[in-house]
């Protein structure tokens, strides 16, 4: 790709100091304040002599649950970085009016917006329902791991290795300034001659690939680690959806992996898939990313609806009002969302039929999603409900996702939808339902399931505040985007010449300064929570009074879960055990077959990682090394068949034992 | 999936709630069916691609043009071939015999190697007189879709080599016959996809 | 990446997992007769749309083509069940499920795409549109 191909350029590459954005006084302070972050954190885990541990216990765990906590806390450190972004947007927007230019220049801006929706879709929510599920799914299955515990870890790893190369470009290069989904000709290498795209490109590659597997991974865990008497329509709802989650990423994200690949193609050997001349196509990328695209959508918000489904069950004190309509729901909605992948781009020209049938798909969508929404209320009708916070999470969800659901009906219409498309009404409706459904459904789901992670519940007070603030927040910061929407206002602008239009945008920023103040108070709520742990602390495994499995073990569960595989007979089957009057197995414990820990997930990824910055900046010495290093370490890794041991029958009675003094104790 | 419920409950202390051992069945093969599942979606992205591109020429040349059937023939004979040789490899590793189970491993490996070399063969014949993916969108799909089963192909050779060492280490163990039983969906999936490139490709490409 | 089969049980007999399953990973029961029958098979209905093609036995290339995409679902039908051993007992109908869902989903993705991309072809670059395009359609 280059004239020269002297050593110099075999490593490097693209790669000059003046890739360094030093320059960028916004930039420079943020590398300072992650650089001094970084060591702060560096520093203390040397002072705490904590390393080992980090390595053992976390780095190279193949237990799901802490997988499922490390995804939690990378979801929660990138919504930082996507947070700060959009809140620079905010300010921009609410500041560039007439003759004020803001503090954004251009360039600057359009990476804002698109690393904002990247960061946002890939590596917040994402990784928050992954992790999610890592934790729950096999718990609520009376199972003691995922059925590929090693593919789990390295799942984790990928995913965490294209977060770090997006990081990576804020300080190293540059990011895309193409908006989140990269549409050619612009992302083409005409458009977007430098390395922006291709850190878009491959840090979606290789999450991507973490996402694929654990996608196979989970249904497997689903279909064939159900414990005894767990049917399919026994299963918990939030398994459910869970299940219907991963086969939609089994079978999308393998479109994406080759929509990108294509780009790539184009950008790095001169191909002719999606350019304006020799025959290429751009509509093409259009389309196959969108058939990606919104499954996706409901990739993200099903596992949502299974928490709110778990939630307000288990706080209604009812049993799930409609378990097996909610099931049809899902699938429905599974196979759906693979049918209405049009109406993400009804105006640029497929005519009439084609747009009447994909908006009249779309609108069907909403039956099912409608009644899911009638069977919460109905399951709350006449329950004895407790407004703990993740019911005031799902209440409030409800609200606000039937208001985002209703604009999307709205924009199903093709003829509103050339009214209203690439306009803020658009970027209104679709924050309206991830923060309103997919974030609102993780806070429900961290403040539900917390106690079962940690042992000790998480503190009211800042929860509430955080509550209050993220959902008066939400409402301050998108609701004028609506208003500016229906009045043509378009999107990804950074600068406006309509001063009457400013209002709206100050509302907004202050919209978003409201859910910053949401954010730390959950931050703080976390600190809070940890330092009254004690208090807070609860010893009876079971804190909500739970309906499912998860909530029969102990709080945190042990490394294996369950010493004995519970049996199911109801599909609330830890109801049904307390009302038929269970009783804990205290003897006859028996050795735990369990898979070893292993390095080879986190290496493997790091290598891919690196090989990933390699073809961003044809670094081809590296990318040769580094792709040479991934199949070898493959293959090595297969020539390992020592990945398990048992857990000593001594160890397992002793753990069990101290459970059982300890429930007999707050008994 | 609930077999264990019943026969094991009797040995336990307590109650009918717990079942003291319960191994969930052995998932490898199912995961790596929906493995070959999500590929299948991959090739069908490629497939429309090329049903969209496949007559986008730019003034370059057209399949009838480019496209030399004989030459796809004895390529997909290779490629036939080597699914029944893989299937002798299994029914040898049925009959728990080392030798013969590498004998044919070995005679799969290579028939997919001169599919391979064949390809290669095609692919710089084309490259050779211009006719490279840069050259029309057209060339641009069809490179990329033969090309990705290509890749596929080799990567399956790769794996072939590794469990023929691993066979010979370890013998035909439970974890080498698993391995070897998704070797071998892998590879007839493979077959499955070539049809569809032969068929829709090669041979409609000439037609038109 | 299909390497790696995390959590497999180790070779050791005395193994938890072994036991009772170990017969459980078995898919369908290959049999040389099962082979012979499906490489036979297979090669008649690849030889066939070969030689229709190479040899231009039917006029028309519109029909020649459906016939042998015909050909071709009958051979994938062959391998899936020769060569692949699906049969709704494998994996208690799993596989055979998955495999159903996905040949939906294909389908919907490759017709929906060429509908969708046709259409936009029609009405965005009239001049440009070419003949072909409407009889990839029609298949």
């Amino acid at each position: 790709m280059q004239d020269k191909t002297d050593l110099t350029s075999l490593i490097f590459g693209r790669l000059s100091l003046e890739s360094i954005p030093y320059h960028e006084p916004i930039l420079v302070v943020t590398f300072i304040i992650a650089a001094l972050a970084g060591a702060a954190v560096f520093g203390f885990i040397t002072y705490k002599g904590f390393w080992g541990a980090l390595w053992r216990d976390w780095i190279t765990s193949i237990d799901h649950k802490k997988i499922g906590i490390m995804y939690i806390i990378m979801a929660f450190i990138m919504l930082l970085r996507g947070f700060s972004d959009a809140l620079m947007m905010r300010a921009q927007q609410a500041m560039a009016f007439g003759g004020s230019e803001g503090f954004l220049p251009p360039e600057h801006y359009d990476q804002l917006f698109t690393v904002h929706g990247v960061i946002m879709i890939f590596f917040v929510a994402m990784p928050m329902i992954v992790g999610i599920m890592n934790f729950v799914v096999p718990l609520q299955l009376g199972t003691r791991d995922v059925a590929f515990p090693f593919l789990n870890n390295f799942s984790f790893w990928m995913t965490a290795a294209g977060a770090g190369l997006v990081m990576v470009s804020l300080f190293v290069g540059e990011f895309g300034k193409t908006g989140w989904l990269a549409f050619p000709p612009l992302s083409g290498i005409e458009g977007s001659p430098g390395v922006g795209v291709d850190y878009y490109i491959w840090s979606l590659q290789i999450a991507g690939v973490g996402t694929l597997l654990s996608g196979v991974n989970f249904m497997v865990t689903i279909i064939k680690n159900r414990a005894p008497g767990m049917t399919l329509m026994r299963m918990p709802i939030f398994t459910w959806t869970a299940l219907c989650t991963n086969i939609l990423i089994v079978v999308s994200f393998p479109v994406l992996t080759v929509v990108l690949a294509m780009l790539s193609m184009d950008r790095m050997l001169g191909t002719h898939f999606f350019t304006n001349d020799m025959g290429g196509n751009m509509m093409m990328y259009v389309n196959l990313i969108w058939i990606w695209g919104h499954p996706e959508v409901y990739i993200l918000i099903l596992p949502a609806f299974g928490v709110f489904s778990e939630v307000v069950a288990t706080f209604s004190g009812k049993r799930l009002f409609g378990y097996s309509s909610m099931v049809y729901a899902t699938i429905v909605i599974t196979v759906l969302s693979y049918l209405v992948w049009l109406h993400h781009f009804f105006t640029m020209g497929a005519g009439a039929s084609v747009n009447a049938f994909f908006g009249i798909t779309t609108m069907i969508i909403s039956i099912p999603t409608g009644a899911k929404l009638f069977n919460w209320l109905f399951t709350m009708y006449r329950g004895r409900i407790r407004f703990e916070l993740p019911m005031m999470w799902t209440v409030s969800f409800m609200v606000t996702f039937t208001l985002g659901g209703m604009t999307g009906v709205l924009l199903a219409v093709p003829p509103a939808d050339f009214v209203l498309h690439n306009s803020l009404f658009l970027i209104a409706h679709f924050h309206n339902v991830i923060i309103g459904g997919v974030l609102f459904g993780m806070f429900a789901a961290i403040n539900y399931w917390f106690p079962k992670a940690f042992g000790y519940k998480l503190d009211d007070y800042w929860g509430k505040w955080s509550f209050w603030l993220w959902t008066v927040g939400f409402y301050a910061a998108f609701m004028p985007l609506y208003v500016l929407g229906l009045m043509g206002v378009t999107r990804r602008m950074n600068h406006f010449d309509d001063g009457s239009l400013q209002i709206w945008f100050v509302i907004a920023a202050i919209g978003a300064l409201l859910i910053l103040g949401g954010i730390i108070a959950s931050i703080i709520q976390f600190v809070v929570s940890y330092r009254r742990r004690d208090e807070l602390r609860d010893h009876t495994g079971d804190v909500w009074n739970g309906r499912t499995l998860e909530w029969s073990t102990s709080s945190p569960p042990p490394q294996y879960n369950f010493a004995f595989t519970p049996v199911v007979y109801d599909n609330d089957s830890w109801t049904d055990m307390k009302k038929h009057g269970y009783e804990r197995p205290r003897e006859g414990f028996v050795p735990i077959h369990m898979p070893k820990n292993t390095a080879a997930g986190f290496v493997l990824a790091m290598i891919a990682a690196a090989c990933g910055f390699g073809l961003i900046w044809h670094m081809w010495l590296l990318v040769g090394a580094s792709f040479i290093g991934l199949i070898g370490g493959i293959i090595i890794h297969t020539f390992n068949y020592n990945r398990d041991y048992h857990i000593p029958a001594e160890d397992v009675t002793r753990i069990e034992n101290e459970r059982s003094q300890q429930l007999d104790r707050y008994a | 999936m609930t077999t264990n419920a019943t026969d094991a409950t009797q040995n336990l202390p307590s109650s009918h709630f717990y079942v003291r051992e319960h191994h969930p069945e052995q998932g490898t093969l199912l995961g790596f069916w929906l493995y070959l599942m999500s590929d299948c979606l991959l090739f069908a992205a490629l497939f429309a691609t090329y049903a969209l591109l496949s007559h986008s020429y730019a003034g370059g040349p057209s399949g009838a043009d480019i496209f030399d059937l004989p030459l796809v023939a004895l390529n997909t004979g290779f490629l036939l071939v080597s699914s029944i040789t893989f299937g002798f490899a299994m029914l040898q590793m049925q009959l728990k015999r080392v030798n013969g189970t590498l004998l044919w491993l070995g005679i799969t490996g290579l028939l997919g190697a001169a599919f391979i070399g064949l390809e290669l063969y095609e692919f710089s014949h084309l490259l050779g007189e211009g006719f490279g993916p840069q050259r029309s969108a057209f060339l641009t799909a069809f490179f990329a879709l033969v090309g990705t089963h290509g890749l596929h192909v080799s990567f399956g050779i790769i794996w072939i080599i590794v469990i023929m060492v691993q066979v010979k280490r370890f013998g035909l163990t439970t974890d080498n016959s698993r391995r070897l039983m998704c070797l071998s969906m892998f590879w007839h999936f493979l077959d499955v996809v070539w049809i569809g490139v032969f068929t829709f490709v090669y041979l409609m490409g000439v037609l038109q | 990446m299909s390497e790696h089969n995390a959590h497999p049980p180790s070779g050791d007999s005395h193994d938890h997992y072994q036991g009772h399953h170990g017969e459980e990973t078995r898919p369908g029961h290959s049999t040389l007769k099962g082979y012979m029958i499906g490489f036979v098979l297979s090669v008649v209905l690849t030889a066939i749309p070969f030689w229709l093609v190479m040899a231009n036995v039917i006029e028309g290339s519109g029909l020649t083509a459906l016939v042998i995409l015909a050909f071709a679902a009958a051979q994938i039908f062959v391998h899936m069940v020769y060569f692949l051993h699906m049969s709704p007992q494998a994996e208690g109908g799993w596989n055979l499920l998955a495999l159903i869902f996905t040949l939906i989903l294909v389908f919907i993705a490759l017709a929906g795409s060429i509908w969708v991309m046709y259409n936009l072809n029609v009405n965005m670059m009239p001049g440009v549109m070419s003949e072909p395009v409407l009889e990839m359609q029609s298949q």
